[in-house]
């Protein structure tokens, strides 16, 4: 890379967001990079794996050394146009791959193999749902490139290259196939706009986890966001200038990034300054922005034909085939579930919103009720995840497990709390909900020879609350039951005791 | 005429032949040529790499396969002279420059793994302009290559050390790259048999790119028969190679062979003859379009008009895929790394190395490519040489449904003295005005001996172009034309070379 240049911000004082957006309308646009899940590199045999030894999955293609000749991954091919034809794009009968030249120690060649003016899908849209509105994102294009290595500089304050003591760069990374989908500037979402930027993207990662192309861990650095915003006054004709905040790497940053870059451009406004179109980085511990480059003095990436690849040119009966075989996908799944499973529609959004809805339809199918499996999933499943920081579907539960704790519950084998310990005794690798109800004892006590001997016990122990059941007092009885409860330990069905000792008294 | 003598002036087929019949061993041969090389090369310096025990060893190989009675292939235990531009997973690769000088490739090139595979043996790496841009190999970080001919003149280039090698009995066969006449235009000058195939034909895997759609690998050789045999080991797809043509290799061999042109439609291309042509050249290459006549071909002249803008577009297309290709080279990951003194940023040692590491021609070029590829002049420049090229792919499309192979000289002049060009690059581009449009449309050529021109004693070339795919037709040609003049001069061309003769002592067979 060429000299950093970093212009300084411009002045202003940030502006609350409620009150920018009363008097400023956003424009947003996103670009997305996605790591394909192919097994292969972009253009070599090498695995793509993630945490591998540095430097282990490279080969003389990716490391870019001179000779070496790049071979298009065919499967990378298929997956990106299964994702451009879930987005409704069309599908380009021939298209090329361009360099994109520029210098930066962790690109092995010293240019990317990207595409440029011929990318493989144009056009397309996806809807995503704010708030109960349905906001259409046109889709400007989805197209397919290598990725870089990755630097790790040592040393130094920030952690980037400047001032850094030495870099170290890891090529496994390098030649990944990486798919960078483009949205058309979105505008008209007003207030709604780091939402719709959140919804977006989370609507696109589960459209991409459903067809398979990607595991979309965010975490790692599978899926990337790069989020343009400009503001103009409302009302004007022309949209302002944008910035571009560069790798924003979770949901929640993508909205916050909205939110903050509205906040500073309508300041930067406010005291009559401009907005310089620039690159920024997004901070995820301050929640701001901060510039990096400045476009106005961007580089030339001198893109040209890559030479080396011949034209893609996928027959059309290829990609009916990949039309034909996509999965069911997610907006028309919810839709589906929504239906099939009857719950409201705010237990439908917070079965999203947590990633549950996969999971609930199988605990479901697995035989519980869709009311029981979602009340697991979105609370006792829900606490434990939060608890432990994993993903509901890391958890190390199945959904048929959850659907066979419902159903000892529902027989009345278990109580609700017991049904809890054998979740935990499950999630803790004791085995199946049955192996752990027999491991831990947790039974609820339906010998009736014992129940009644404890029965009696309580009686016999406290003459006056029997009395006073006896005289018609039934509300008296908790306390019996709660004895029964407390010398069967807990694993006695209270409803069934509270019946057992009014009959007792008399009062059954 | 020494035993020694005697063994390295055979023809390669000659050689495979006495090697499968036992009659020599390989290692014999090739120990042959590590002495000529040894005796030579202080005065051609045509290699820049010396491999004598991994060619001794890979010598006995072929002889331990022949006693085990394995069947051999058509060049089993031939010695080869491969330019240092094919990565060898045994041997340096610098292509000619300081920037990778020590460089040791971890993996063989295609045409490296072919011709191990056909046990080939590889004597050395051999000298060229610095990564193969330049016609006379002065461009070389490592100093010229000298002309068998004429040590005084330059053997032609970017293959310069190839061709060299070849003409002075270092071995029988060379590899060189052809982008925009690197094998014919060497091959011509030092009066052999240059090859460029079908783009595509051979492949460029391992072959460190100039410019990627125009290299392509090809032989050097002293008959066309030779070349022919190379040829068919080298060529075939390569699944590494993306644009390697999934296609049946022409039968060149058997072409070579059957040598017969009657009824051949021959063209004469109008645009590549005339003003700036050396009056020797066109004498011969006049005399050998007569000989073609009279061996039954038909001759007709053919204009192909946007050939005149073939230098300029070619001057466009490969800096611009050069400005590019060489990016690599930033002393990050291999080769030389200057300045790295620890206070340097990664930018800074980046620039202070290609700064040291790069020659002039080099760097002239990758700023012209640069400068042709940047926003705002892209149009004007690199795609309007492509326009240009498309037009000259349609030249010759006409051209071939006129006739079946057209003709020219290989290059406007015999070899010229070294240093007489290297402060004027016009003047050196100009060695490849008529190459340049074979490189552009992609299509066969080669380039065979067809006399010396009168006021210089010099090798003058014939160069045969062929449409895509049809290598074979131009080897018919080439071998017609070989054994006509052969006949004719009762010797083959190359025993008149005097110049390395001259400063070893040895005579050729010119001398018996």
């Amino acid at each position: 890379m060429t000299q950093l240049t970093t212009a300084g911000d411009a002045p202003g004082v940030r502006v609350p967001f409620d009150e920018a957006v009363t008097r400023y309308e956003p424009v947003l646009g996103l670009e997305t990079h996605v790591e394909l899940g192919t097994a292969a590199k972009m253009f070599c045999g090498c695995p793509t794996v993630f945490g591998a030894e540095p430097n282990s999955a490279v080969c003389p293609v990716c490391l870019g050394l001179p000779g070496s000749l790049p071979v298009i991954n065919r499967a990378a091919i298929e997956h990106t146009i299964r994702i451009g034809l879930a987005l409704h794009c069309s599908i380009a009968t021939w298209c090329r791959f361009a360099r994109k030249n520029y210098f930066y120690p962790d690109m092995p060649k010293n240019f990317q193999i990207s595409q440029y003016d011929e990318p493989l899908c144009t056009d397309g849209w996806l809807d995503v749902e704010v708030g109960g509105r349905v906001v259409r994102v046109g889709i400007e294009r989805v197209h397919l490139e290598e990725d870089t290595g990755k630097s790790l500089h040592v040393g130094g304050a920030t952690g980037r290259i400047q001032g850094a003591d030495y870099s170290l760069v890891d090529y496994n990374r390098a030649g990944i196939p990486l798919v960078e989908v483009v949205t058309k500037p979105i505008p008209g979402t007003g207030a709604l706009a780091p939402e719709v930027a959140r919804a977006y993207v989370t609507e696109l990662r589960d459209l991409l986890r459903a067809l398979g192309v990607s595991d979309v861990r965010m975490e790692q650095g599978s899926l990337r966001c790069d989020v343009n915003v400009s503001i103009a006054p409302v009302g004007s004709a022309e949209w302002g200038k944008r910035t571009e905040t560069k790798n924003v790497n979770s949901l929640r940053s993508v909205e916050r990034a909205v939110r903050s870059e509205i906040e500073r451009q309508a300041g930067v406004l406010d005291a009559g300054g401009r907005v310089v179109q620039e690159t920024r980085h997004f901070h995820e511990e301050t929640g701001v922005t901060t510039p990096g480059r400045s476009k106005e003095e961007a580089q030339d990436y001198r893109y040209f034909p890559e030479p080396d690849l011949v034209p893609v040119a996928p027959p059309a009966a290829w990609v009916d085939q990949i039309m034909a075989a996509l999965p069911e996908l997610p907006a028309a799944r919810r839709a589906r579930l929504a239906a099939e499973l009857g719950l409201p529609e705010s237990d439908m959004a917070a079965l999203r919103n947590v990633g549950a809805l996969d999971l609930v339809a199988e605990t479901v199918a697995a035989g519980a009720t869709p009311e029981q499996a979602k009340n697991w999933w979105l609370s006792e499943l829900s606490r434990v995840a939060n608890t432990t920081g994993t993903e509901l579907s890391a958890l190390a539960v199945t959904p048929a497990q959850v659907a066979r704790i419902c159903a000892l519950v529902e027989s009345g084998e278990l109580t609700n709390r017991l049904a809890r310990q054998v979740l935990d005794g499950v999630l803790a690798g004791e085995g199946s909900p049955d192996e752990v109800v027999a491991a831990r004892g947790l039974a609820v006590v339906t010998d009736s020879g014992v129940l009644a001997a404890a029965v009696d016990a309580a009686i016999a122990a406290s003459p006056e609350v029997a009395g006073k059941v006896r005289a018609g007092k039934v509300a008296a009885a908790g306390a019996l039951v709660g004895a029964v409860m407390k010398a069967t330990g807990g694993q006695a069905d209270a409803a069934s005791v509270r019946e057992l000792i009014l009959q007792r008294l008399g009062q059954g | 005429m020494t035993a020694a003598d005697e063994l390295i002036t055979m023809t390669a087929a000659q050689m495979a032949q006495a090697v499968a019949a036992g009659e020599i061993s390989a290692a014999e041969l090739a120990a042959a040529h590590l002495d000529r090389i040894a005796q030579t090369d202080v005065h051609v310096r045509a290699f820049l790499h010396v491999a004598r025990e991994t060619a001794l060893t890979a010598a006995r190989a072929v002889d331990r396969r022949r006693a085990a009675g394995e069947p051999l292939g058509p060049l089993a235990g031939v010695p080869l002279a491969l330019k240092d531009v094919f990565t060898t997973a045994d041997m340096p690769t610098t292509c000619g420059s300081k920037i990778l000088a020590g460089w040791q490739p971890p993996y063989d090139a295609t045409v490296t793994t072919r011709l191990r595979a056909a046990g080939v043996v590889i004597l050395g790496k051999t000298n060229m302009d610095e990564f193969a841009m330049g016609s006379s190999t002065e461009n070389s970080a490592f100093g010229p290559s000298r002309n068998p001919w004429d040590l005084g003149r330059v053997p032609g280039g970017s293959s310069g050390g190839s061709a060299a090698a070849v003409a002075a009995y270092q071995a029988p066969l060379g590899i060189g790259t052809d982008t925009g006449g690197s094998i014919r235009q060497p091959g011509a000058v030092c009066g052999l048999v240059g090859v460029k195939p079908t783009y595509g034909g051979s492949s460029r895997y391992g072959l460190v790119a100039f410019a990627s759609s125009l290299d392509t690998p090809g032989p050097l050789t002293r008959t066309v028969l030779d070349a022919a045999l190379l040829h068919e080991v080298i060529s075939g797809h390569d699944p590494r190679d993306s644009t390697s043509l999934d296609a049946p290799v022409p039968p060149v061999v058997a072409a070579a062979r059957a040598a017969d042109v009657a009824g051949l439609r021959v063209g004469v291309v109008t645009e590549l003859s005339g003003e700036g042509y050396a009056s020797g050249v066109l004498a011969r290459f006049g005399e050998a379009v007569e000989l073609l006549e009279a061996l039954g071909a038909k001759i007709a002249e053919v204009s192909c008009p946007h050939f005149d803008y073939a230098l300029p577009a070619y001057y466009l297309i490969a800096p611009s895929e050069c400005s590019s290709n060489l990016a690599r080279f930033d002393g990050m990951r291999y080769g030389l790394r200057v300045g790295d003194d620890g206070t340097a940023s990664a930018e800074e040692v980046m620039s202070l190395t290609r700064a040291a590491g790069f020659g002039p021609e080099v760097k002239r070029r990758i700023m012209l490519g640069a400068y042709a590829l940047s926003s705002g002049y892209y149009d004007a420049y690199y795609g309007k040489a492509q326009q240009v090229r498309t037009l000259i792919a349609r030249d010759f499309a006409a051209a071939f449904d006129q006739v079946d192979v057209l003709v020219s000289p290989t290059t406007p002049t015999t070899a010229f003295p070294i240093g007489e060009r290297v402060d004027d690059p016009m003047a050196m581009y100009l060695a490849d005005l008529c190459t340049i449009p074979a490189n552009l449309a992609g299509n066969a050529a080669i380039s065979v001996p067809c006399g010396l021109a009168p006021e210089d004693g010099l090798p003058v070339g014939l160069q045969i172009m062929a449409p895509v795919l049809a290598d074979d037709r131009m080897y018919r040609v080439a071998a017609a034309i070989e054994a006509a003049l052969d006949q004719r001069r009762g010797h083959p061309l190359l025993a008149e070379a005097r110049g390395i003769a001259a400063v070893t002592g040895t005579e050729s067979e010119a001398g018996r």
